[in-house]
């Protein structure tokens, strides 16, 4: 049984401070979360206490010219992004609102870097973790550390900012993030290849990765998730670019015409293609029921056909991002095992899961024993008393 | 001088002992232990300090470097992983007590998958080399250091290394997906693989910059990527230094991002016009090499934006390159920036600041009050997209006291970059030479943070001691 724990949301820096200083003291483990959206992912964390970081808000640094913004933990991703918006940037690794699988809520900055989630732009230009160019954190004996600058370059020492990126709270509690922004595209657009299955599809995705026109988007849809998202079409390969609108016009039509021998494709318009990589964004493609589980896994790209292949005969759904490299999977809580192994060599990440299943299996892949002894090390460098989300990513740590 | 720990009595007194052990490790010809022949390791990029190790290993497997960490890490001696050795912060300076394990000899290309677009190869690969392992097919790796015809893929992911082409391709750390590593204990691991995003703690972004300090990387996974139809660069010549920043603040304002965007100042400008006579306009205060990407229809539209952006800040000189050679030559200078100010000074310290870049115009005006108060020139290059300064300070290492002077000199520049909200390295890293301002930029609650995770990874600090941290009272 859970607790039913005490919520600790302090509005400053110092109050973080002073909570987690008081939980070292006593011996008595935190629940670190940001706005608490992603409390369903991985394992579960048995705490008396909660500490949320979802009233440290607002910017408090943007030099656009600069390409930099800084916001305190909690502000929201949509607040965040309004403000980018103003000035014509964006988040480069496009971060998912996953409401539609986690609950309702609205993810924080903070809560985004420490889970490390990116969007379908990560395949080109790289996760969360790799534009967090700094951060204010309080580890597990209540003191402040900074990490990194904001700066666009930077290798001073440790990079502390990506041992804590996709961390999970479990190495310190993000109280600040600066982030590097770029400028958002003047257009998008996208080609769509239709009635293409697994094998072909990724082949399709993978030549428009290989091609010189920038594709920031390869995702490949089964029937069943393509009819959630473009009905009538089959299933889909789609293809984004994203850059000055006439850039977008000749790229889409090199691309149409280099790939014919996957289909003649049809062209997304700017709407209709946000429409589509918002959805494809926020895994709306893929149907979960309640009671079942979301997986996501991180294959090869060339892989990714043969995991479709294992986790539809196991019973379960999927679609793919990252060119293949990304696969999505919902299905009962029984396949596991199963969907586990289809990530072969790749890795994978319980998303969600009824929480026996969570308290029970690994949520990600134990590491291996030389490796295992180096993460216990490190996170008793941080967290000495084991205060910080314990249990979270590994079972006893 | 920069002080290092005392060699460990113990080690150097069983010397004879060791080598004999370390023979049985590697081939006969990958163990060097004659004084002359131990010469070259005995320095790297920052020529001014050396020091002779005990002894070199050249292994050429990772099972070999398995073998050797398992013996150092035994016997207590220090390791200091070593690349080509163009370190320009002293990153790969042994110690009298130390065995240099060498990465040269482990120069093999594993794999090359351009449907996957990554490449799998050994930490002894150069940069440049895994570039032309895959240009035939139109792919390349992309962080381009300037050494990048001699520093090896190990070095860089010890540093981190960047280049010119960072603020559209990133750097090294961003352009990684797998690595396998020994620890200290002699144990090889694979972190990542060919996958993007690997679950559980970011071993490979931690491991990535950490001066080999934590690992020895032996084998790196890095993603490869399709080079763009073309690319073609402008030269734009400005007044004062304050009108050439506010030009590069418009062009990024306008929503552009070159693929490269790189500043000169006066001295440099000289400097590189002597030395690659690429057409550089003298009477420069400032000069901004931009390079776009794209077909030549995209390039021709992007370089006529951004000409027309420069335009309200009346540039002295404007050229677009009309052809690919002109290209080249325009980047010529550029790239030949350090022998060119080779050339013109007997010595030089290469300095490697980041600064926010609205503070460029600030920062240009106090190091030149600082050039003058010093007595010693300095041409400043900068990657001005992304903030990160090469202040190249001259001095004549003959003259008794300039190098010292040079030194104080670099130091107060790289204050002046914290203070401004920057930081002590963008990409060359702290090595020896900037260990002891590591002060100026981290409290002691945040040293001692990283050092205790350097010690989760090495607890008797064998791996590249007394480089990054400033050593313990």
């Amino acid at each position: 049984m859970l607790l039913e724990p005490t919520l600790l949301a302090p509005g400053d820096e110092a109050g973080v401070i002073d909570a987690v200083r008081n939980a070292a003291a006593e011996g008595a483990p935190l629940l670190v979360e940001g706005r608490g959206t992603k409390s369903g992912m991985l394992r579960p964390v048995q705490a008396a206490r909660t500490l949320s970081t979802r009233n440290l808000t607002g910017i408090t640094l943007y030099a656009p010219h600069e390409l930099i913004v800084s916001a305190r933990a909690g502000t929201t991703v949509p607040d965040l992004e309004a403000v980018l918006a103003e000035k014509g940037q964006w988040l480069l690794s496009e971060p998912p609102d996953l409401s539609g699988l986690l609950g309702e809520g609205v993810a924080s900055i903070g809560g985004i870097v420490a889970t490390n989630l990116s969007g379908p732009r990560r395949v080109a230009w790289g996760a969360t973790r790799d534009h967090v160019m700094g951060l204010r954190f309080v580890n597990g004996a209540g003191e402040l550390i900074r990490a990194g600058g904001r700066v666009l370059k930077n290798v001073t020492g440790l990079d502390m900012c990506k041992l804590l990126s996709g961390s999970h709270g479990t190495l310190g509690i993000i109280t600040e993030v600066t982030l590097k922004v770029l400028p958002a595209a003047e257009l998008t657009g996208s080609l769509m290849l239709s009635g293409l299955d697994a094998v072909r599809g990724v082949a399709a995705l993978s030549a428009a990765l290989g091609s010189p026109f920038g594709v920031s988007g390869a995702a490949w849809l089964p029937a069943e998730a393509a009819e959630r998202v473009l009905p009538g079409q089959g299933a889909v390969a789609l293809i984004r670019i994203e850059d000055f609108a006439p850039s977008v016009a000749y790229r889409l039509g090199r691309l149409q015409t280099d790939l014919t021998a996957y289909g003649s494709g049809q062209i997304l318009d700017d709407a209709a293609s946000r429409a589509a990589w918002r959805a494809i964004r926020d895994a709306v493609p893929l149907r979960a029921e309640a009671g079942d589980a979301v997986w996501r896994l991180s294959v090869r790209p060339s892989a990714g056909p043969a995991a479709v292949a294992a986790i539809e005969d196991a019973g379960a759904r999927c679609f793919l991002d990252w060119g293949g490299g990304l696969v999505w999977v919902a299905g009962s809580p029984g396949l596991h095992d199963a969907v586990c192994a289809a990530a072969g060599r790749g890795t994978w990440t319980v998303l969600r899961a009824p929480e026996p299943l969570r308290a029970a299996c690994h949520v990600i892949p134990p590491e291996v024993a030389a490796l295992a002894a180096i993460t216990r090390r490190v996170k008793a460098a941080m967290d000495p008393r084991g205060v910080l989300n314990p249990g979270r990513l590994y079972a006893g740590m | 001088m920069i002080a290092q720990p005392a060699p460990k009595p113990d080690v150097m007194a069983r010397r004879d002992e060791i080598i004999a052990g370390l023979a049985k490790l590697v081939s006969p010809t990958g163990l060097i232990s004659e004084a002359l022949r131990l010469k070259p390791y005995e320095t790297d990029g920052l020529p001014a300090y050396r020091q002779t190790p005990l002894a070199v290993v050249l292994p050429e497997t990772t099972e070999e470097v398995a073998a050797i960490m398992r013996f150092c890490s035994a016997n207590g001696i220090r390791i200091i992983p070593r690349g080509a050795g163009t370190s320009l912060s002293g990153g790969a300076l042994p110690m009298e007590d130390s065995v240099v394990v060498g990465m040269m000899r482990m120069n093999r290309i594993m794999d090359i998958d351009y449907g996957d677009r990554c490449a799998t190869v050994q930490a002894g690969v150069t940069n440049i080399g895994i570039t032309n392992a895959v240009s035939g097919e139109g792919f390349f790796y992309a962080p381009d250091p300037s050494s990048q015809l001699a520093c090896m893929i190990g070095g860089n992911i010890g540093m981190n290394s960047g280049g010119a082409h960072c603020l559209k391709y990133g750097v090294t750390a961003n352009n990684l997906l797998g690595l396998r590593i020994v620890t200290i204990d002699g144990d090889i691991v694979d972190l990542g693989g060919a996958h993007l995003d690997a679950a559980g703690y970011d071993w490979l972004g931690i491991i990535t910059g950490s001066e080999g300090m934590l690992a020895m990387v032996t084998e790196v996974t890095v993603r490869i990527l399709r080079a763009p139809e073309g690319a073609r660069a402008m030269l734009v010549a400005f007044d004062a230094n304050e009108t050439a920043g506010a030009a590069v603040d418009a062009i990024i304002g306008s929503g552009i991002i070159p693929v490269a965007l790189e500043y000169m100042d006066k001295p440099a400008i000289h400097a590189c016009e002597a030395f690659a006579h690429a057409g550089y306009p003298l009477d420069a205060e400032a000069l901004l090499i931009i390079e776009v990407e794209g077909s030549v229809a995209e390039q021709d539209r992007l370089l006529a934006s951004i000409a027309g952006l420069c335009e309200p800040f009346k540039p002295i000189s404007l050229r677009v390159s009309q052809s690919a050679e002109e290209s080249i030559a325009i980047w010529k200078g550029r790239k030949g920036a350090f022998g060119a100010v080779g050339r013109i000074s007997p010595d030089y310290l290469c300095m490697d600041g980041t600064i926010p870049t609205g503070q460029l115009p600030f920062v240009l005006r106090r190091i030149n009050e600082m050039s003058a108060e010093y007595g010693l020139g300095v041409a400043n290059i900068f990657h001005a997209g992304d903030g990160n300064l090469h202040p190249l300070i001259m001095f004549d290492a003959n003259l008794p006291g300039d190098f010292e002077k040079a030194e104080k000199f670099g130091g107060d520049v790289l204050k002046l970059c914290v203070e401004v909200g920057g930081c002590l390295t963008g990409e060359h890293g702290v090595g020896v030479e900037k260990r002891d301002l590591m002060p100026v930029q981290f409290t002691p609650i945040e040293l001692d943070q990283q050092r205790a995770i350097k010690s989760a990874f090495d607890p008797a600090w064998l791996l590249n001691p007394g480089k990054v941290f400033p050593l313990a009272a």
